[in-house]
């Protein structure tokens, strides 16, 4: 481990990759800010900006810092605004807004940011130690299990992202595993579904998909609804020390939630949403009971819950797709796509093949940490400017830069109608309630799937694979009881007020 | 019948025409020396379509009861016509016509007059401040892109 660390650090060092942190963070905070515009959106904007700097390790902290800055800034306008620009920060709202209120903005920002900083540090600290342990589990998988794996992957997605609605998140992630049958597939050198058509020759393109899915549709809702877009400006942000008896009492919180919204983040399709919601309701219940009475009413406990567990949560998700190659969540999976577009195949391999990627990720993750809290604190009151830019040049620019990055990406006109017209499609489906993150899951999961079942097939001469090897079989159950057992149960109780799963 | 049904239903009509490519019309085509393998490029979209036909009759006859927690949604399909329809629709036009004319137009005119046109079809009168903006954003835009990260775009039109 001491000499990946070594290899990390020359590699993060580099001025390149520090000025590649220092962006990322700076554009996330940016644009997280902008309330509706979640870190897939912006991830899905700034990856034709990765790939073209063509080094897998500076385009992967780039993006790595962008996705932290976006859940940073995504705290900032639930806490001076009350409009979470992300769904992992609305949690942060219930305590944070009213304590801005109370004229307490600059301290609920300090809490912010050092709850922050601490789970995302505690959380690159746990990634460091479980990452390679389970890689070097990850290195006995056939490709028999790595087929079961993403099964179980995508139903663990679905099964989250639909809460109570699960029939509908697994048609969107069938539906995407279809999108990535179009094109040539790599096994048999012979095009399908494209119609004749030379466009789809090489499928479709995924960074188009992810702008389709999320960037545009989201912008469509600003200009559909523009309450949605709440805006103002902030105030005056002042005073932003907090005492030592306030340290020492969210001091446990911090501790208590970092290791928490790691291990949710860990698991697929739960990410720093749910592991910020599950934060707070935690620390709640285990307040005292005058502390109790405080929460919601501008606790500086129920801030820095769900802010350290959203962020712990994002670390943890790194860890299956930097052992597995498998994403937990949608940001991940866009991060995944940028990879394979880089030529770098995330998974077991890679901290044998790419150490300096494995490891430069992760020490970036300290850098960018820091950055968050010494660079963006002291700048918050400016960057909190932003929300004062009007909707009328905000969406047409929005609008703009998703037509650029599909453009880019590919130099041909044809992309941009190709994301217009899905893009029309992912909002009806957004208006229709059916979860997008599962498409866009399987569509980049979809070629790898087919890959490895393909190989099995081969290697066992047809489907006796699964039941020749006990843990393809046992993983299948496992993905088939995910998918059953919560339409089951949603058939009888009807709980879960809040659902929103959408947005990391 | 809901709209989400409604969308299973054309998901359901589309899966059916993949299903009838994948098991009818796609193994006609495999030389003799692939149809001893154990899988077919039409295997898994086979597998697919069906699991896909299964859930989208799962939705369409309502099995699942989704349950119903009365959460206001963001934008109610029902009462499309309160919100800011035409300016929608009139952004998406804009960016079918900017994808028209990007080649033709160069980049650097072509985004000049998205920029303009989309903040005026959302209400933005002050044209003054409007324009610079617009053109420099494009200029900006246009010099990261060709300068700095090296991706052609054609800036002129094609006449000049």
């Amino acid at each position: 481990m001491i000499e990946g660390l070594l290899i990390g650090l020359s590699a993060a060092f580099s001025i390149q990759n520090l000025l590649m942190v220092v962006a990322g963070c700076l554009i996330g905070t940016f644009i997280g800010m902008l309330p509706g515009l979640g870190p897939m959106s912006i991830i899905a904007i700034m990856i034709p900006v990765a790939i073209t700097i063509g080094d897998p390790s500076a385009a992967i902290i780039l993006l790595a810092g962008v996705y932290y800055g976006a859940i940073f800034g995504g705290s900032t306008s639930s806490i001076l605004l009350n409009a979470p620009g992300v769904a992992g920060t609305v949690a942060s709202s219930f305590d944070g807004y009213p304590m801005a209120r109370k004229g307490q903005a600059g301290k609920a920002l300090t809490i912010a940011a050092i709850a922050s900083f601490a789970g995302g540090s505690i959380g690159a600290l746990l990634l460091m130690v479980f990452a390679p342990m389970l890689s070097t589990v990850a290195l006995l998988f056939h490709s028999a299990e790595y087929f079961a794996l993403m099964v179980v992957g995508l139903s663990a997605i679905a099964a989250f992202a639909g809460t109570g609605n699960v029939a509908k998140a697994v048609l969107m992630t069938l539906v995407g595993l279809i999108m990535a049958t179009v094109g040539e597939g790599a096994l048999f050198n012979m095009p399908r579904f494209t119609m004749g058509l030379m466009d789809l020759q090489s499928g479709l393109s995924f960074i188009t998909l992810a702008m389709a899915m999320f960037a545009l549709p989201e912008a469509l809702f600003l200009v559909l609804n523009p309450a949605r877009s709440a805006q103002g400006s902030s105030g005056k942000i002042e005073n932003l020390r907090i005492s030592r008896e306030e340290g020492r009492k969210i001091a446990p919180v911090i501790g208590r939630q970092s290791v928490q919204g790691f291990f949710i983040g860990v698991l697929p399709g739960a990410g720093a949403t749910i592991a910020s919601f599950l934060g707070y309701a935690v620390e709640r219940n285990i307040a005292s009971k005058e502390e109790q009475e405080e929460f919601g009413k501008g606790s500086i406990k129920g801030l820095a819950a769900p802010e350290t567990a959203n962020n712990a949560a994002c670390t943890g998700s790194f860890v299956p797709l930097l052992t597995l190659g498998i994403p937990g969540s949608g940001t991940t999976a866009i991060l995944l796509g940028a990879l394979i577009a880089l030529n770098v195949t995330p998974g077991p391999r890679l901290m044998i093949d790419n150490p300096q990627i494995f490891w430069a990720v992760i020490i970036s993750m300290y850098i960018g940490n820091l950055v968050l809290l010494i660079l963006n604190l002291p700048l918050i009151p400016y960057i909190a400017k932003v929300l004062a830019i009007p909707r009328n040049y905000l969406i047409p620019f929005i609008l703009f830069f998703t037509l650029m990055g599909s453009y880019i990406g590919q130099n041909n006109a044809t992309e941009l109608l190709i994301l217009v017209g899905m893009g029309i499609g992912a909002t009806v489906l957004k208006f229709a309630d059916y979860p997008l993150a599962p498409l866009l899951i399987g569509f980049i999961l979809g070629g790898m799937l087919e890959d490895n079942f393909a190989r099995s097939m081969q290697l066992y001469d047809g489907i006796g694979f699964i039941f020749n090897r006990p843990m393809t079989l046992g993983l299948l159950v496992i993905a088939v009881l995910l998918v059953v057992i919560p339409s089951y149960r949603a058939r009888r109780a009807k709980a879960r007020k809040e659902g929103v799963a959408e947005g990391d | 019948m809901a709209l989400d049904r409604w969308v299973a239903f054309v998901i359901l009509c589309a899966a059916m025409a993949y299903g009838y490519a994948a098991f009818f019309t796609m193994d006609a085509l495999l030389p003799p020396f692939m149809q001893r393998n154990p899988i077919w490029p039409s295997t898994f979209p086979k597998v697919l379509a069906v699991l896909t036909i299964i859930t989208c009759l799962f939705i369409l006859l309502g099995l699942e009861k989704s349950e119903d927690d009365g959460k206001e949604p963001d934008i109610d399909y029902r009462r499309l016509g309160d919100y800011h329809l035409s300016q929608a629709l009139g952004l998406l036009a804009l960016m079918v016509g900017y994808a028209l004319v990007l080649r033709p137009a160069g980049f650097l005119s072509a985004t000049f007059l998205f920029l303009v046109l989309g903040s005026v079809t959302l209400g933005e009168r002050k044209l003054i401040v409007l324009l610079p903006v617009a053109a420099f954003a494009s200029f900006v835009v246009w010099y990261l892109v060709d300068e700095v990260l090296g991706i052609f775009l054609r800036p002129w039109p094609f006449f000049l």
